[in-house]
C-alpha cells in the first residue's frame, strides 16, 4: 500500500494560511462588528476543510504589539472545548484566539495617537512564510499552501521593507497571497502582494455578506484557478514609502545600486553606501526621480 | 463673352413652336430675364427670375428651323423665344447657359462662401476655393468648421490657422513619385524581321533610349561623343541596331569583320570598359574586416569560361576576340543593378535624346563625389576597427568595490522612525476609544460568540443573492475583459450610434482644447474674449454627455 498515500493528493489539495486581523482599534470602529466577522470567518474556514479530506487551514493572528499562531487543523492537540455547542475547530480558535488578545494587551503599553493604528502584517506574513516553508520541506506530498490576509487596518508604512520582502520571498517560493481588505481605504500594499505572487485582491462592498465573498472568491484551490474567471482589480497601487521617513510617496529619488527608495536628494545611500554625484541644479524639493547623472566636473 | 451683365434682344415669345409669337424685346439680366412686346397692350409682359428656370434648348445653326430658344421652367411649362437670327441665338444661349451654371452651384457654396469671407482677412480666389474643396472632401473637417465657425465659437482665421499644412500643398509642387525602369529588358530589343523584304526594322521609343544609355555606359559616351559630331543621332541608332543584330547571330566572324572595318561599330560590340573599371573599383572597396572572402577573384566578369555567351555558344574556341562576346549573365546581372538603382531623371521632360543623355550625365557625375568620400572614410576606419583582440592591453576599468552594509543595523533604526511615521501616516478614521475599551470590546465578542454559537443564518439570503450576483456582473463586466483581445476596444462594445457620439464628442473636445490652449498666455484682449467663447463651449459639452453616455456607463459600472 506504498502507492496509496499518493493516491490520496491530488492537485486541489490546498493549506491555507489565514491571516486575521485583530486589531482591536480597528475593529471597535468598523461597521462589521467583530463577532460578526468571526462568524463568517469561522464558517469559511470549516467550508474549506470539508472542501477535500486533505485540506488545512493554518490561522495567524495579526495583533497589534505582536502576532501569534491561533489554530492549525494538523495539529493533534484540538481537544474539544467548551460545551460541544460548536465544532472543535471554533471553540478551539476562539479560545486561542482570546489568549492571544490577552497577551497582547500586556505587551503593549502606549495609547495610539489618533487615527487608527496599524496591525503587525509584516510580522504575521513572516511567520506564514516560515510555516510555508517547513511545508515544503516536509517532503514531496505536500499540499498546495496559500495565504489569505483578511486585514482591515491600513497601510503602515513603516513596515513597508518588511512586507515588500515578505512579497518577494512569496513570489519566490510561488506562494500566492490572496488579501480581502476590509477597512475603509485602500491598501496599497496588500493589492501589490496580490499582483506581485499572482493572488486575488478584494475588497467586499457588503461587508454582512462576508461569507459569501470567501466562498466565491477566495475558496477554490490553486489548481481550479486555472478553470475559473476571478474578479480582478482595474489598477494597481504601487506607491512605496521612503526609506528616510517612512512616507508614502509617489516620485522619489532611487539610488542606483542597492534601488532604495528616497524622498529627497542624500549624498549617501543609507542602504548600501553609495556616494552619489553632485546634483546639477541644487533645489531642496524631489523633483528628479533617478540619481543617475553624471558629475559635471568629470 | 463673359462680360455682359445684361443681354438685350429682339425677340418673338411663343407659347409652343406653333405659335406666331408675339414681337417685342427680351432683356435678360443676372437675376431674371424680362420680355416686353411692342404691343404694350397685348398682354403678353414676362417676368421669369432665372432661378425657376431648370433648363434650356435651342435649335441648331444648320437646319432649317428658325433659330429658337426653350427655357424649361420648374413646374414643367416652357418659354419659348424666336429670334431674327442665329448670332442673336448664340448670345443669349451663352448667357443663358452662364447665369444657370452659376445658379447651380451657388445652393452648394453658399454655406462655405458666406462663411469663409472674412472682413479683415483679403483671401485670394484661389485659397478660398481650396478651403472650399478641403471642406468638401473630408466631412470630418466639415462637421468641425459647421459646428465652430458657425457656432461663432471659433473664427475662420483660427481654425485653419491649425491647419496650415492643409492649406500649403500646392499639387503642382507635389513631388510626383517616378516609375522606376522595367524589370524586363526592353533594351535587349528585338527588331520586326519582315521575311518578303529581307528588312529588319529596330522601333526605339525615349523610353528604351533611356534604358540602353544607363545600362550601357560605353554607348552613353559614344552617344555624347559622336553625336552630333560624326554623325547624326539616326545614323548612330543605325549602327547600334546592327551591331546589335551581328552580335545575335551566330556569326561570329562576320562581327569579327565587321568590328575591325567600322571603328564605330566596334564600340558597340566591344567590352564596356567603363563598366568594367566600375566592377573592379567595387572589388577593390569591400571592407576585408567585414567580408573576408574578397578578393581579386571576385571580378568574375573578366573570368574566362564565364557564362552562356549572347549568341547561344558556350565554348570560347579564340582568345584574342573575346572582347566581342558578352555573356547573357552580365547584361542580366547589369539590367538588375540598373532596375534597383531606380532612376534619376524623367524620360517625358526631356524633349530630346540629346538632353536625355546629359541629363544621365549629370546625375551620375553626381553620384561619383559621394562614392569618392565614402571610400575615403572607410579606408581610414579599417585599420581603427581591426582590433586584434589578443594583442591588446587588459582593460581595467576604474570600479569601486561595493558595501553592503550589515542588514540589521537598518531594521533596528527603523525603530526609531517608526514614531514618527505613525504620525506622519493618513488616515481618516479615528478611533475614539481607549486601549483598555478597545481590547475590552474585542474580548466581548469573543466570548458573546462562545455563548452564543455561530449566528443561524451566518449569511442572509437576500444579502448572499446580491453578492453573488454583483459578482458575476463584475467578472463579465468590461473591466474584465480590457486588454484581453487586443483588437477589440471599449469603443467596439458599445452600439454603433453612442460610438459616433463619442468619436464626435472627442473630436471637437480636441479641437476646442487646441484652440484653448495655445491662446496663453493672455496678453490681449482679443485673446482674453476667444478663452471666454471656448471655456463657455467646454462645458456645453458636459451635460450632453452626462446626458447620453451615463446610463450606458452606469450598466457597465
Amino acid at each position: 500500500m506504498a502507492s496509496a498515500p499518493s493516491k490520496l493528493y491530488s492537485d486541489d489539495v490546498s493549506l491555507v494560511v489565514v491571516l486575521l486581523d485583530t486589531n482591536p482599534f480597528f475593529w471597535s470602529s468598523s461597521s462589521l462588528s467583530f463577532s460578526q466577522f468571526l462568524t463568517h470567518v469561522l464558517a469559511f474556514l470549516n467550508a474549506i476543510l470539508t472542501l477535500n479530506q486533505l485540506n488545512q487551514v493554518v490561522v495567524i493572528a495579526t495583533g497589534y504589539n505582536s502576532c501569534d499562531y491561533v489554530y492549525d487543523s494538523s495539529s493533534t492537540g484540538n481537544q474539544s472545548v467548551g460545551n460541544g455547542r460548536m465544532p472543535s475547530l471554533c471553540a478551539t480558535l476562539l479560545q486561542n484566539l482570546e489568549e492571544f488578545m490577552n497577551k497582547d494587551e500586556q505587551l503593549g503599553k502606549q495609547e495610539p495617537e489618533g487615527r487608527i493604528a496599524c496591525s503587525l502584517l509584516s510580522g504575521s506574513l513572516s511567520m506564514a512564510l516560515c510555516y510555508i516553508q517547513r511545508v515544503f520541506r516536509s517532503g514531496l506530498l505536500h499540499p498546495q499552501p496559500r495565504i489569505l490576509c483578511l486585514q482591515g487596518s491600513p497601510d503602515g508604512p513603516e513596515q513597508y521593507v518588511a512586507i515588500m520582502n515578505a512579497i518577494f520571498s512569496a513570489q519566490r517560493s510561488m506562494v500566492p497571497i490572496d488579501s480581502c481588505y476590509l477597512g475603509a481605504q485602500n491598501s496599497a500594499f496588500l493589492q501589490q502582494a496580490s499582483y506581485i505572487t499572482g493572488g486575488v485582491h478584494h475588497k467586499p462592498q457588503q461587508l454582512d455578506g462576508l461569507f459569501q465573498y470567501l466562498l466565491t472568491i477566495f475558496g477554490t484551490d490553486l489548481h481550479s484557478r486555472n478553470f475559473l474567471q476571478l474578479p480582478k482589480p482595474v489598477g494597481v497601487d504601487f506607491r512605496a514609502s521612503c526609506f528616510c521617513h517612512k512616507n508614502t510617496i509617489d516620485m522619489g529619488y532611487i539610488c542606483s545600486v542597492c534601488l532604495s527608495i528616497y524622498c529627497k536628494h542624500l549624498k549617501k545611500c543609507s542602504t548600501c553606501g553609495s556616494v552619489f554625484g553632485q546634483a546639477q541644479t541644487q533645489s531642496d524639493e524631489p523633483s528628479a526621480t533617478n540619481r543617475k547623472r553624471k558629475t559635471t566636473d568629470a | 463673352m463673359s462680360g455682359a451683365a445684361q443681354v438685350t434682344k429682339r425677340a418673338k415669345y411663343k407659347i409652343s413652336v406653333k405659335d406666331p409669337g408675339t414681337p417685342g424685346a427680351l432683356r435678360m439680366n443676372d437675376q431674371k430675364l424680362m420680355f416686353m412686346p411692342d404691343n404694350r397692350n397685348s398682354g403678353a409682359k414676362l417676368v421669369v427670375e432665372f432661378k425657376s428656370i431648370q433648363g434650356h434648348k435651342y435649335t441648331k445653326e444648320g437646319s432649317n428651323k428658325p433659330p429658337l430658344i426653350n427655357l424649361a421652367n420648374a413646374q414643367g411649362g416652357s418659354y419659348i423665344f424666336e429670334f431674327d437670327s442665329y448670332a442673336d441665338l448664340h448670345v443669349c444661349r451663352d448667357f443663358v447657359s452662364k447665369v444657370l451654371e452659376k445658379s447651380k452651384e451657388t445652393p452648394n457654396a453658399a454655406l462655405e462662401k458666406s462663411a469663409v469671407k472674412l472682413p479683415d482677412e483679403q483671401l485670394s480666389e484661389e485659397e478660398m476655393q481650396l478651403r472650399i474643396k478641403l471642406l468638401q472632401e473630408n466631412s470630418e473637417l466639415q462637421k468641425l468648421h459647421r459646428q465652430f465657425v458657425g457656432g461663432n465659437i471659433l473664427t475662420e482665421a483660427e481654425f485653419w490657422a491649425a491647419r496650415k499644412k492643409l492649406l500649403d500643398i500646392d499639387p503642382s509642387k507635389k513631388s510626383k513619385q517616378r516609375v522606376g525602369f522595367k524589370s524586363a529588358m526592353i533594351s535587349d530589343i528585338r527588331p520586326a524581321t519582315d521575311g518578303r523584304t529581307n528588312k529588319v526594322t529596330f522601333s526605339l521609343t525615349p523610353e528604351i533610349i533611356l534604358q540602353i544609355f544607363a545600362e550601357k555606359p560605353a554607348v552613353h559616351r559614344a552617344f555624347l561623343n559622336f553625336v552630333p559630331n560624326k554623325m547624326t543621332e539616326m545614323e548612330f541608332w543605325t549602327k547600334y541596331c546592327r551591331a546589335e543584330y551581328l552580335s545575335r547571330t551566330k556569326n561570329y566572324h562576320a562581327v569579327v569583320a565587321e568590328a575591325a572595318e567600322d571603328e564605330e561599330l566596334a564600340v558597340f560590340l566591344k567590352e564596356d570598359d567603363i563598366l568594367a573599371n566600375e566592377v573592379r573599383k567595387k572589388i577593390r572597396r569591400v571592407d576585408p574586416t567585414l567580408d573576408m572572402e574578397a578578393d581579386e577573384g571576385d571580378d568574375y566578369t573578366h573570368l574566362p569560361d564565364h557564362g552562356i555567351f549572347r549568341d547561344g555558344t558556350k565554348e570560347s574556341n579564340e582568345l584574342q576576340s573575346e572582347h566581342y562576346r558578352r555573356t547573357l549573365l552580365q547584361d542580366l546581372n547589369r539590367h538588375a543593378a540598373v532596375v534597383l538603382e531606380g532612376r534619376t531623371i524623367d524620360v517625358e521632360r526631356e524633349d530630346s535624346t540629346r538632353a536625355l543623355a546629359e541629363a544621365l550625365a549629370r546625375s551620375k557625375r553626381g553620384n561619383e563625389g559621394a562614392d569618392n568620400n565614402a571610400n575615403e572614410e572607410r579606408l581610414d576606419r579599417t585599420p581603427r576597427v581591426a582590433e586584434i583582440e589578443d594583442l591588446q592591453a587588459p582593460h581595467c576599468l576604474p570600479l569601486a568595490p561595493l558595501s553592503i552594509k550589515d542588514a540589521r543595523e537598518y531594521f533596528d533604526s527603523q525603530q526609531a522612525n517608526t514614531l514618527k511615521a505613525s504620525r506622519d501616516s493618513q488616515a481618516s478614521m479615528k478611533c475614539s476609544l481607549s486601549r483598555q475599551e478597545a481590547y475590552g470590546s474585542v474580548r466581548d465578542a469573543i466570548s458573546e460568540i462562545k455563548d452564543m454559537g455561530l449566528s443561524d443564518p451566518i449569511v442572509n439570503p437576500e444579502v448572499a443573492l446580491k453578492v453573488y450576483s454583483g459578482l458575476t456582473h463584475n467578472i463579465s463586466s468590461i473591466k474584465y475583459h480590457l486588454g484581453k483581445n487586443p483588437r477589440e476596444t471599449v469603443l467596439d462594445r458599445l452600439p454603433s450610434a453612442t460610438k459616433e457620439k463619442l468619436l464626435y464628442h472627442w473630436m471637437s473636445i480636441q479641437e476646442l482644447l487646441k484652440h484653448f490652449w495655445s491662446s496663453y498666455p493672455i496678453t490681449t484682449p482679443y485673446l482674453y474674449s476667444k478663452v471666454n467663447r471656448l471655456k463657455d463651449a467646454l462645458s456645453n459639452i458636459y451635460p450632453q454627455l452626462e446626458v447620453y453616455f451615463w446610463p450606458e456607463f452606469t450598466a457597465f459600472a
